[in-house]
């Protein structure tokens, strides 16, 4: 069935489906937010503890997210992994750190003998609560803002800054983009506390961490859209493949494209819906509105990056290295190869929804912290 | 084409890549097994209804769970690294060893992380039985996650399925079920996860006898002991058998790690098999047909024949017959091979300037010759020696290849003896009374990751300097990125993989110490 697909068809399906885990993987970024607030929202050693628990069943979860994106998008645009992880070497070895030292964290955190004591593992989750979620987020601001990087005729990779990528930092609008996933990730744990955790003293507290960040947040968010819209952008030729600067490029995408423009909306409405209601309304459910809201923004954001011929991965160096969905993309056989495979991704979600909810049927309190022989 | 790449370079990207990937497999093969050891526990547990089986089970689960952590944390630089540091590699054949990557990720990682949340903490959330059929998903899980790494790293030692595209300048898939079923694929992971069920048995029973021999938890020993000596037992035979059909495909495959790990120099018909050998220390020179490879060693006649074609009397190229090759028995020469890799990257170079040029009617000839069975296989064959200036570097280190690969092999033979002693003492309840073998039990655990660790050696060292086997060496694949970068990194993980090594055996030793407490009845367990 996905043999019949043209390439540029089934191109634009991987590109669908990368955004999506791109997209799933910020929503899921409500760990690191959450992981970020321990200290704010827990008080006392078992507010902490309580926090840390709600989070460490679900940390999995976004980890397992990312590593999943990066195998998609290998498998998908081979070329973008080719020349983003090789190229800005730093930027992506500073992400793996920052996670590596998140994994064993929860696991080791209260165990006795843990060498490092409780203290530092805190401290490595709000690490990697902070720089996992700003440099994400800034790195993909590069999708918009281009790379210094150029291809040579057997498309092997060369940088050129020596900072491989960190310089991405200088450019305020990557930035931007990095604050407003860094302070959404954190409405968003705020919001899962408030909808997991029975507890009287973190709610108080994770509300006003709703508010404190959401503003910070609006403020990132907005910028980074409307600067957005205004701003030049990589446009590619249909015909021949070249490259070049389109002025009002995005906002023309988005004219293009009215569903995806209208399912932006919507998710942005979803997200201040969730961040509304339960700031005024004092619903548990905001998590779900700004979680999915998140997940539609980011997702149309992405296939703003990509569709309507425009390059995703575009170099500012070197117009005509740009990447796009053309280019950069795998055969028409592991395309197709990989499409079937795809067919089993509803399935999967739907056995993640029923652990979830198996999970999480009952709020969390501290007394099942106690009795549980496996807490963190 | 080819820009000058320091050599330093590649030996460091190739050294983190070795760090992260040896520190990663400290902690899989204990997932790989411990998870169904566990889950075998569990469903006695469920069968029962013995609420001991319940604290062993959970015990055995405690201990896990600190291996998980680290493996996972482990884990995620080596999803990322081959783009990072091996970036050339990653678009050659991205078009092909992207696709088990992704799948890896979609349908085993999630799973494995999926149920590994209801294995930790829906023992009150979930009936028993959903819970022991999560346990049992997170162990085909965990092993499904090591189907496809390893689908995509036998892909590496015998490229298969796949031509190679001018245009894009890359390999491509042809068939999926070609790279799937490789034969190497399929012994590489029945051999890797079986030494996994290994090591966790042995780990397992080791942890049982020091309880037994400090007097504590009789029971729980008991009981452990008597799943992991069988469960142990049957798989060791099933490495041993995993690992002499893997032998006799890489002979086929991969002749020059062969020859390394079996310290063969020069071939010969009805090639012996060196049992014991010990190396000689001086440099050895390859060229020189009276070299003395060892000062002392123990040759079984015939026996390496036998195992590499099933022939008694079949020719096993030698290192110097690859080098300088064997008219006799067609074996052509390292040179030659570099004459026609040279070949077929000039064939590539010339595609691309007819490109470039806009000369689209020489390029569409020089494309079609290209594609043509001859140039296929007699020279793309051998594209990747074309990057190779002295063939010297074609033969892996022998000394590393050969120890590497025999203590394998014995440590191999010792764990079917040493499951086989587990059960019968086990089944005779004599286990209190062998304290010898007892400590014996102990110091085992060790030497199971030391076969594990030299069993990655013998697969990635043997099979150097090629990243994909005849295709691409090392020094085409690596990113181009300064030494000093690698540097900086390689040292950044050894440290903090360090520092997280030495936390993780300080809590495990003490959860050990901890104990299952199964006389304590407490708790809403």
């Amino acid at each position: 069935m996905f043999e019949s697909l043209s390439h540029l068809a089934l191109q634009q399906y991987w590109w669908v489906i990368v955004s999506l885990l791109g997209a799933l993987f910020v929503f899921l970024t409500f760990v690191q937010g959450g992981q970020t607030l321990i200290y704010s929202i827990g008080k006392t050693d078992t507010e902490r503890s309580l926090l840390v628990n709600t989070l460490g069943r679900k940390w999995e979860f976004t980890f397992t997210t990312l590593v999943t994106f990066g195998g998609a998008f290998f498998a998908s645009f081979p070329l973008f992994y080719a020349t983003s992880f090789g190229g800005a070497y730093w930027v992506w070895m500073a992400i793996l750190f920052f996670f590596v030292i998140q994994a064993v964290s929860y696991e080791y955190r209260k165990k006795p003998a843990n060498l490092l004591g409780a203290r530092t593992y805190e401290i490595f989750l709000i690490l990697n609560g902070a720089f996992g979620t700003i440099l994400v987020g800034t790195a993909v601001g590069t999708f918009f803002n281009g790379a210094m990087f150029s291809l040579n005729d057997m498309n092997n990779v060369q940088w050129e800054t020596p900072f491989r990528g960190l310089e991405a930092v200088l450019t305020f609008h990557n930035v931007a983009l990095g604050l407003a996933v860094f302070f959404l990730a954190r409405v968003l744990g705020a919001l899962y506390f408030i909808n997991s955790v029975d507890d009287a003293n973190v709610y108080e507290r994770s509300k006003k961490q709703v508010l404190y960040n959401a503003v910070p947040f609006l403020v990132f968010f907005l910028y980074f859209l409307i600067a957005l819209l205004f701003q030049d952008g990589f446009a590619v030729d249909a015909a021949t493949g070249t490259v070049s600067m389109e002025s009002y490029k995005y906002l023309h995408n988005l004219l293009a494209m009215p569903v995806v423009t209208l399912i932006l909306l919507v998710g942005v409405v979803g997200v201040l819906w969730g961040i509304a209601s339960s700031l005024f309304k004092a619903s548990q459910g905001g998590i779900w509105f700004a979680g999915g809201g998140t997940v539609l923004v980011v997702w149309m954001l992405f296939l703003v990056a990509g569709f309507n011929n425009t390059a995703f991965y575009p170099s500012s160096f070197d117009l005509q290295s740009s990447l796009t969905i053309q280019n950069a993309s795998s055969s028409h056989f592991t395309l197709t190869a990989m499409s079937y495979v795809s067919l089993f991704v509803p399935f999967v979600l739907a056995y993640i929804v029923w652990v979830w909810k198996a999970m999480n049927n009952k709020k969390i309190d501290a007394d099942e912290i106690g009795e549980d022989s496996h807490s963190y | 084409m080819l820009e000058a790449i320091d050599v330093s370079l590649v030996n460091w990207s190739r050294a983190q890549f070795a760090l992260t990937a040896m520190y990663h497999w400290i902690f899989v093969p204990l997932t790989l097994g411990i998870t169904f050891i566990i889950a075998i526990m569990e469903t006695i547990y469920v069968k029962t209804g013995d609420p001991q089986w319940k604290k062993i089970t959970k015990f055995w689960m405690t201990l896990f769970g600190i291996n998980f952590a680290i493996g996972v944390a482990t884990g995620i630089i080596l999803e990322f690294e081959f783009g990072t540091n091996w970036s050339n590699y990653s678009w050659f054949v991205g078009d092909i060893f992207g696709a088990p990557l992704a799948i890896e990720g979609i349908l085993a990682f999630f799973m494995e992380s999926t149920f590994v949340a209801i294995m930790f903490f829906g023992w009150n959330k979930v009936s028993k039985k959903v819970h022991l059929t999560a346990t049992w998903l997170t162990a085909i899980g965990a092993n499904l996650s090591a189907l496809w790494i390893l689908v995509a790293n036998a892909w590496m030692q015998n490229p298969v399925g796949m031509q190679f595209n001018p245009e894009t300048a890359r390999n491509e898939m042809v068939s999926f079920w070609d790279v799937l079923f490789s034969p190497m694929a399929v012994d590489k992971f029945l051999h890797t996860t079986s030494s996994g069920f290994v090591l966790a048995a042995i780990f397992v029973i080791g942890i049982s006898a020091w309880f037994i021999l400090k007097k504590r938890e009789i029971v729980f020993a008991r009981k452990s002991i008597a799943v992991a000596a069988v469960f142990g037992f049957l798989a060791s035979i099933y490495v041993i058998f995993t690992g002499d059909s893997s032998a006799r495909n890489i002979a086929q495959n991969q002749p020059m790690k062969f020859a390394a790990f079996e310290g063969l120099y020069n071939g010969s018909e009805g090639a012996g098999l060196i049992a014991l050998g010990v190396m000689s220390t001086t440099d050895t020179d390859h060229t020189n047909e009276n070299l003395m490879d060892f000062n002392m060693k123990l040759e079984i006649p015939n026996i390496l024949s036998y195992m590499a074609y099933m022939d008694w009397n079949a020719f096993v190229p030698g290192i110097n017959d690859l080098i300088n090759g064997n008219e006799q028995y067609g074996y052509m020469s390292a040179n030659e091979k570099i004459e026609r890799g040279k070949a077929a990257i000039l064939k590539l170079k010339e595609f691309k300037e007819a490109k470039k040029g806009g000369n689209d009617q020489l390029a569409e000839s020089i494309k079609a010759e290209f594609q043509t069975k001859d140039f296929q296989e007699n020279y793309f064959k051998y594209f990747g020696y074309g990057y190779i200036t002295d063939p010297n570097v074609l033969i892996p280190s022998v000394p590393l290849s050969f120890y590497s690969f025999h203590i394998m092999v014995f440590l191999g033979m010792y764990f079917i003896l040493f499951f086989f002693l587990s059960f019968l003492f086990v089944i005779r309840g004599k286990l209190e009374k062998h304290r010898k073998f007892l400590w014996l039990a102990v110091w085992t655990i060790p030497l199971a990751y030391i076969a594990q660790q030299c069993g990655w050696i013998v697969a990635e060292v043997g099979r150097q300097p090629w990243v994909v086997q005849d295709l691409l060496p090392t020094l085409a694949a690596v990113t181009k990125i300064s030494t000093s970068a690698v540097q900086v990194t390689f040292w950044l993980f050894a440290g903090i993989f360090t520092i997280l090594l030495i936390a993780e055996l300080k809590i495990m030793m003490r959860q050990i110490k901890i104990g299952p407490k199964i006389k304590e009845e407490g708790g809403h367990n």
